[in-house]
């Protein structure tokens, strides 16, 4: 029986073995001086995962009583989490050496968090929802201020520990409610007790609660303080993870509860999801048109791209957990693309996130420059690129659960949105001859910039075979 | 090869452009002199192409043509063809877009860049009108507002950016509702299939929203919704206002693109999704675009009087010229339909060679104000001919296409409705007044300006790129029957199955008060 169990977690077993022998090996070995390979390893291992649950995963195993479940759709979440946090790695490596921040553990923690991220999306209980959460959480922390010396870093890592503390409470008080009126943490247990159609009030304040938790990580408005402050203290590749990876897990995670341990009572969560997402949406377009840091502006970016997230599964479809599945992928790409581009920004060695820094980058640097426009219509929803497509998926869901209201709101928010990423593209295109920004060096993030534009671009003819996949996914989670 | 003959004409432009983009390089004149011939001989092989559409084209026969169809994602397909409605835009596209390329030969700056543009727009543009797939329209519709978001942008006048941004965000404000729309007709009727969906029949009992009772139900609302999207893009009054700044700051070519095909984008979406998918929406809004074009007609062409920009005078009097095309569209009948296709082709050669004719001597005096003319007709013998010819066109004189259009949109428009008839009729007057009064202060009196004492007439290159225009012009003027007997059954086609939906429509959903 044990046996069986730790063959369904053996790929989380073996990154948790990995990243300790990772952080034994580098302490009695050569300390920072083993961490650009321990990068590089990181990344190799991540991969290799990404692809062996991605090639070899089949069915649906429970592990532990239904702790933990093994299917399509937590596999499909692992192989975007281990795939995004592994180009994120490889892409900060060069920024990092260069500035002393590589430090051994950077690796190590990361490697940690993506233990945890995988144990969210395979959760089939509160107490193995709050182990993973909590796993990732804390790595996280750490990785915001890992720049000790810098303020703002310490800040930025404060800021998301306090906020987060508070969530994981909020959380914890949903989770035992939940308990005391279901008389278990198991998601199948749960979903029992509730039964079809509106679920005892206890139970929904439950919900409501890790609901509320849970909207923390994904920053989704009116719980997305932390956001901008966090993305913009923290080092840049480190605000690129927070970005990418854990924002998949946390809405994988979202999922997972709302329809495996909430789906009979779709009609009492959908509004709530709802309301997160329009706010979300309406938010990030409004408050990035005032930033002129293109790391807050990503923050904000990301919030409003989370709204549009919130609308696939809003609609308590399968369909809709599909459309969220694809609208996440899409963003994970766009956003690795934009990072590589952030991250390549300095001048004289010194990074620079101020947007009026670009201007006129398109006569110095034609390639980069398209690469980025193509990235930012895509970030925009702009047809024919594949961010459109996006948009696409989760507005036919949100219009067939009966949220018509929601895709008109969602997508007269996109046209605010547009603005700001349209205020991008004018400086780096119409703006005035300024001082200029350094070439740049790193071959892996040009590398990075133009696949992922590539792909923006690429991705029109059939979005690279993800949709029958994505769909196989969410018919694993909703039946 | 006839079944991916469409794909290819799409196509061309796209491939010569990526061309451009990987192969070419460095910023020295005979790079610049490349991009110039690659993009001119791209657009030239994409008319030839096309001519075989034409030719292989059987007006007779009311169903889409050339039809290509290839599966994918969502459901969706990759479907193109064309009818008697679509036939002729394309045409025009593949026209205009050699000359505008011609017409561009003095850019200096970013010239590889500006021939991409231009060339992916044209593909852009083409896709459009050959989409038989919902959302493949919708992509190639919205795709267009990026080149030309840059091109306003990149090589633009004094107040570009202000312009790029209020044109790019204005349309797709427009455009974002008729996705909703979209969506919602892909969910109701399961299908993006343009044939499928002009069969199919949209639930049109009243429907409460936000306690709103809603006549004519999903129909009115989703036609308002792409309505939203034409009306701004054609554009309608009172929605008009970002045509005369784009028109301004664009550079000449741009403009030409604007107002020759871009427009027309509008008015071929009501012929091809509002009138055969939402009959009854129609039916019930008809008095309402009536009124707005009839106002526009009016409004437009005063504006256009007072105008100090000769660019922003043309733009005006397009904003004019496309009210007659929706209150033909809207007459739905033969003429109106028929005189509204005309127009929409006939103001495409007409306000191109008009912007065209701006752009002459504002590369030679870098003004565009009115004032810093006068008797150009002392030096410039050869542009006065020409500029005259369109003036006259754009009035609508006999013997030009000008005339054919509004003839029979107002012929359209009587039979249905007098008084928009009359008010739309006097336009013709103010036109000519808006028209000729510009002429006479740009080109006729005497010389006395000082800086125009040394300029020179119109290059070889200049006249040979009026000289299609003048022919179509002319030749659409005499002989109109080129054009609707192209256009003719399928507008019939379209006109009785709107009849017949209407005939068939549920009664109670009529507007029961007149």
């Amino acid at each position: 029986m044990i046996q069986a169990d730790l063959n369904i977690i053996l790929p989380e077993i073996l990154l948790s073995v990995y990243a300790m022998v990772a952080l034994i090996g580098a302490v009695y070995g050569g300390k920072d001086k083993l961490a650009p390979m321990l990068t590089w390893l990181t990344a190799i291992v991540f991969v290799l995962l990404g692809a062996w649950i991605g090639m070899t995963g089949a069915g649906e195993n429970l592990a532990f009583d239904g702790m933990f479940q093994d299917d399509g759709f937590s596999r499909f979440a692992k192989v975007t989490i281990l795939f995004s946090a592994a180009a994120v790695l490889i892409m900060g490596q060069d920024y990092m050496s260069r500035r002393g921040m590589l430090r051994f553990e950077y690796p190590v923690l990361i490697a940690l968090s993506a233990v945890g991220m995988m144990m969210m999306v395979s959760a089939g209980d509160l107490m193995a929802l709050y182990m993973g959460l909590e796993l990732q959480s804390l790595a996280l922390y750490v990785v915001a201020s890992l720049r000790r010396d810098s303020v703002k870093s310490t800040e930025a890592g404060m800021k998301y520990f306090v906020l987060g503390a508070l969530s994981s409470g909020l959380l914890l008080y949903g989770a035992s409610l939940v308990y005391g009126f279901a008389g278990t943490t198991n998601f199948a247990g749960i979903i029992e007790a509730a039964g079809e159609g509106h679920i005892p009030l206890g139970l929904l304040f439950g919900l409501t609660f890790v609901t509320a938790g849970l909207a923390f990580k994904v920053s989704a408005v009116p719980f997305h303080m932390w956001t901008p402050d966090v993305y913009e203290g923290a080092p840049t590749p480190i605000t690129a993870f927070f970005a990418t990876a854990p924002k998949v897990a946390a809405m994988g995670l979202l999922a997972r509860v709302l329809h495996d341990a909430f789906g009979g009572a779709v009609g009492d969560w959908q509004q709530i999801v709802a309301l997160l997402s329009v706010l979300s949406m309406f938010l990030g377009a409004v408050a990035a048109i005032g930033q002129r840091n293109i790391k807050r502006l990503m923050a904000y970016s990301s919030i409003a791209h989370m709204g549009y997230a919130l609308m696939g599964l809003a609609a308590g479809t399968a369909f809709g957990v599909q459309a969220m599945l694809i609208y996440m992928v899409i963003y994970v790409t766009m956003n690795v693309g934009t990072f590589a581009f952030i991250l390549s920004m300095e001048r004289d060695g010194q990074p620079v996130t101020d947007i009026t820094s670009l201007n006129m980058y398109a006569r110095r640097e034609p390639g980069r420059a398209l690469a980025m426009l193509i990235l930012l219509f895509s970030l925009a929803g702009v047809p024919p690129l594949v961010g459109f497509f996006g948009k696409f998926y989760v507005l036919r869901a949100a219009y067939e659960a009966g949220l018509a209201w929601l895709a008109v709101l969602g997508v007269v928010a996109s046209v605010v949105g547009a603005f700001y990423y349209l205020r991008i593209v004018f400086y780096m295109y119409f703006g005035e001859e300024g001082e200029a920004l350094d070439k740049g060096r790193s071959v892996v993030q040009y590398v990075f910039l133009m696949a992922s534009a590539a792909a923006m671009l690429l991705g029109v003819v059939n979005l690279f075979g993800i949709e029958t996949v994505a769909q196989a996914a969410s018919l694993a989670l909703v039946n | 090869m006839n079944d991916s003959l469409l794909s290819l004409v799409t196509f061309i432009p796209a491939l010569a452009a990526a061309i451009l983009a990987i192969f070419l390089r460095g910023e020295e004149a005979a790079a610049q002199r490349n991009a110039k011939w690659v993009a001119l001989v791209a657009t030239v092989i994409t008319f030839l192409v096309s001519l075989f559409v034409l030719a292989g084209f059987d007006p007779q026969n009311t169903d889409f043509q050339f039809v290509e169809e290839r599966d994918w994602l969502l459901g969706l397909k990759y479907k193109l063809g064309v009818d008697g409605i679509s036939v002729l835009f394309v045409m025009l596209t593949t026209f205009m877009m050699p000359l505008v390329i011609w017409a561009s030969w003095g850019v200096e700056r970013r010239v590889k860049e500006y021939m991409i543009a231009f060339l992916l727009l044209e593909t852009l543009m083409l896709g459009v009108f050959m989409a038989l797939d919902l959302v493949l329209f919708y992509l190639f519709f919205e795709a267009g507002l990026i080149p030309m978001f840059l091109i306003i942008g990149i090589w633009g006048g004094k107040d570009r950016i202000y312009a790029s941004f209020k044109f790019f965000l204005y349309t797709f404000l427009g455009s974002v509702l008729m996705l909703v729309a979209l969506v919602g007709m892909f969910v109701d009727a399961g299908t993006t299939d343009i044939p499928t969906l002009m069969n199919h029949t949209f639930a049109s009992e009243t429907i409460s929203v936000l306690g709103i009772q809603v006549i004519g139900g999903l129909q009115t609302l989703m036609f308002l919704a792409f309505f939203a999207s034409f009306a701004v893009k054609l554009p309608m009054w009172p929605v008009h206002t970002w045509l005369p700044d784009a028109h301004v700051q664009a550079p000449t070519a741009g403009s030409v693109v604007l107002a020759a095909i871009l427009l027309k984008m509008g008015g071929y979406g009501f012929l091809r999704f509002s009138l055969p998918m939402f009959p009854i929406g129609s039916e019930l809004m008809t008095p309402l675009v009536f009124w707005l074009s009839a106002i526009a007609i009016v409004y437009t062409s005063l504006v256009a009087l007072v105008q100090e920009d000769m660019k922003k005078l043309i733009a005006y009097s397009s904003v004019a010229h496309m009210g007659y095309v929706t209150i033909g569209i809207f007459a739905a009948n033969q003429q109106g339909i028929d005189g509204a296709i005309f127009q929409m082709l006939s103001h495409g050669f007409i306000s191109g060679a008009l912007f065209m004719c701006v752009g002459v001597i504002y590369d030679r005096m870098h003004t565009r104000e009115i004032d810093a003319y006068g008797g150009l007709v002392n030096r410039m013998p050869a542009y006065a001919l020409i500029f005259m010819f369109f003036t006259m066109a754009n009035v609508g004189l006999p013997g030009t296409s000008g005339f054919v259009g509004e003839f029979l949109t107002l012929v359209g428009i009587f039979q249905v409705n007098t008084w928009v008839a009359l008010v739309a009729t006097s336009g013709v007057i103010f036109s000519a007044g808006y028209a000729l009064w510009l002429y006479r202060r740009v080109v006729l009196g005497d010389l006395i300006k000082e800086s125009l004492k040394t300029i020179q007439d119109m290059t070889a290159r200049e006249k040979w790129i009026f000289a299609p225009l003048v022919a179509m012009t002319l030749l659409l003027g005499v002989y109109p029957a080129l054009v609707t007997d192209i256009i003719g059954p399928s507008v019939e086609n379209l006109i009785s199955n709107y009849e017949t939906a209407l005939a068939n429509a549920p009664s109670g959903n009529q507007m029961t008060s007149h």
